[in-house]
């Protein structure tokens, strides 16, 4: 990338760089200057006065969360494109599959937590992996189908007129149609398993744990230490989600500049 | 009209058209909500000629094509492509097809949209590359390899459509109102160029349009039909002389042809099979100008 591109790329951050510290310095402000108490809203300086306080166990948290809700995210991903796969290929399966996996996707999957800790245990990864996979799972499946599908039927016209067989035609045609839309359900994925795991671990996990973190610290009304744990979920959040969007930029480029409308 | 090239009559086409159509027809749906597109048509079409199927819309033209091209197949009736059954000639890739949109892949550059059909029928990489640069040449879009689809403009789209078409060297090309999306000057230029590469290729071509000035621009034969139930009423030859130049549209007898064509599609079935003739042609433009 030559020096003009990282130029543009940076103006294309700052307004967001900007916002976000004039947000960052509207909230100390305005709570330092209506005197909220911090057990109702934690100046920003204090979250992270708390963060530095406890780093050690909320790293091991991080780790312990993040190794959850990622776990989940690629066994969710992988089962939901295979699924995905299966049902496009057999109509059958897609008449039957898509509207059951439709209304599979409205079930608060986070309801059945207790029953997974019932499974593995609150200690284990497992538990918190079976939700955020559940959770992930639905979206990538139905992105995939539809990507597969909805196919232009001139394309699918033109290969019949080359006497593409159907495999020459899925790998031609139907997997590089379904890629963006696999991506944008990757990136829903990404924050939905992260969601999982820390709702999940509101269930029951070990004590570092985000989730038990939060609701333990919570229970304790030390809120500054329970918003350092907060802040950091968020941050796991984007931080996979900033890595799905890396991933699309890498993986389909002409996506990437049709959308920006290069020419 | 001495300079004109003999016209082709039936009898003196090859005895094996590449296009062989007998008492072919298409219905869509069953019982009372049946709907005939076409019914008992007959038609030859002989090795190197231009015929296009013109006609009000509903007449089942883009439904014969795809007839020829086995995109589809008869409900009664034989069409038989190379000597073969459409759907054995389909399955040894004998044809080209161009359909109105161009149907890029946005995914591939424009290069890669050209080799797709070479990819499928397994050509070495670097007779890919070299064919794939040869048709950019042909149709002239050297240069633009590496774009994607969406940086180039309609006519150059359809441009690529063409080449990619051409890519595996079929001796038939089913075009499908390739230029209907087309501004007019687009559209005129396109002509230009599809009957340069005629020319060049000595390719079959049928060609779906609903344009009269483009199908007797284009074509040895305009074939014309009528609707509810499609059918053939009338072949005009076209004894214009080739190549066909920018100049060929204002010849007299250019005129005299799209009048002809034109009378053929008002009067679907006064003269139903006929050939059209001098006498014709005459004819409607006595009535034309006894109008005017």
């Amino acid at each position: 990338m030559n020096l003009a591109g990282v130029r543009r790329r940076a103006a294309g951050w700052l307004p967001a760089v900007v916002v976000f510290v004039i947000v960052l310095v509207l909230w100390e402000t305005t709570l330092t200057v209506f005197q909220v108490q911090s057990f109702l809203f934690p100046r920003p300086s204090v979250i992270v006065a708390a963060l530095i306080d406890d780093r050690a166990t909320l790293w091991k948290g991080v780790l312990f969360t993040g190794t959850e809700a990622l776990g989940g995210l690629v066994v969710g991903v992988f089962l939901g494109t295979v699924a995905g796969l299966a049902t496009a290929r057999w109509a059958t399966a897609r008449e039957i599959l898509v509207p059951v996996a439709i209304g599979a996707s409205s079930i608060p999957i986070l309801a059945f937590a207790p029953i997974t800790i019932n499974w593995f245990g609150a200690e284990s990864v497992l538990p918190r992996m079976t939700i955020a996979a559940l959770m992930v799972f639905f979206p990538v499946m139905v992105n995939t189908v539809r990507g597969l599908t909805q196919v232009e039927p001139a394309a699918l016209e033109l290969m019949r007129s080359y006497a593409a067989g159907d495999m020459e035609i899925l790998r031609r045609l139907r997997i590089p149609n379904a890629l963006p839309y696999w991506f944008t359900a990757l990136r829903i994925a990404t924050t939905l398993s992260v969601i999982g795991a820390v709702v999940g671990e509101f269930f029951g996990g070990p004590l570092y744990s985000l989730g038990i973190y939060i609701t333990y610290y919570t229970g304790q009304f030390k809120y500054p230490t329970a918003w350092a744990a907060i802040v950091l979920s968020c941050a796991l959040g984007i931080a996979c989600y900033l890595g799905a969007v890396v991933a699309e930029r890498f993986a389909l480029p002409w996506h990437q500049a049709r959308l920006a409308g290069e020419s | 009209m001495t300079d004109s090239q003999p016209t082709q009559s039936p009898s003196d086409r090859p005895a094996r058209p590449v296009v062989a159509i007998a008492g072919a027809g298409k219905t869509f749906g069953t019982g009372h909500t049946a709907v005939t597109a076409l019914q008992g048509i007959d038609l030859a079409i002989g090795s190197g000629e231009f015929v296009s199927l013109i006609g009000p819309s509903g007449c089942g033209k883009s439904t014969l094509l795809r007839l020829i091209g086995d995109l589809t197949g008869p409900t009664t009736g034989e069409i038989r492509v190379n000597d073969k059954p459409a759907r054995q000639a389909r399955l040894d890739r004998d044809y080209g097809m161009v359909f109105q949109a161009p149907v890029l892949m946005d995914w591939r550059t424009i290069a890669r949209n050209i080799e797709l059909p070479l990819e499928i029928m397994g050509f070495p990489k670097e007779e890919r590359a070299r064919r794939s640069a040869e048709l950019l040449r042909l149709v002239e879009l050297e240069g633009f390899q590496h774009l994607h689809p969406w940086q180039l403009s309609g006519g150059m789209q359809q441009r690529v459509a063409i080449a990619r078409a051409l890519a595996f060297d079929p001796k038939l090309l089913l075009m499908d109102e390739p230029f209907g999306a087309l501004d007019e000057m687009t559209r005129e230029r396109m002509n230009l160029e599809l009957m340069r590469i005629w020319g060049r290729t000595g390719t079959t071509v049928v060609f779906v349009t609903h344009s009269i000035p483009e199908a007797v621009f284009l074509s040895t034969r305009v074939v014309v039909m009528s609707a509810r139930p499609g059918r053939v009423s009338r072949i005009v030859d076209i004894d214009l002389p080739q190549p066909r130049t920018v100049d060929t549209r204002e010849l007299e007898r250019y005129f005299e042809l799209v009048t002809a064509v034109r009378e053929a599609l008002r009067q679907p079935d006064a003269q139903s099979g006929g050939q059209a003739d001098l006498d014709d042609v005459g004819a409607a433009r006595i009535r034309a100008e006894g109008i005017a």
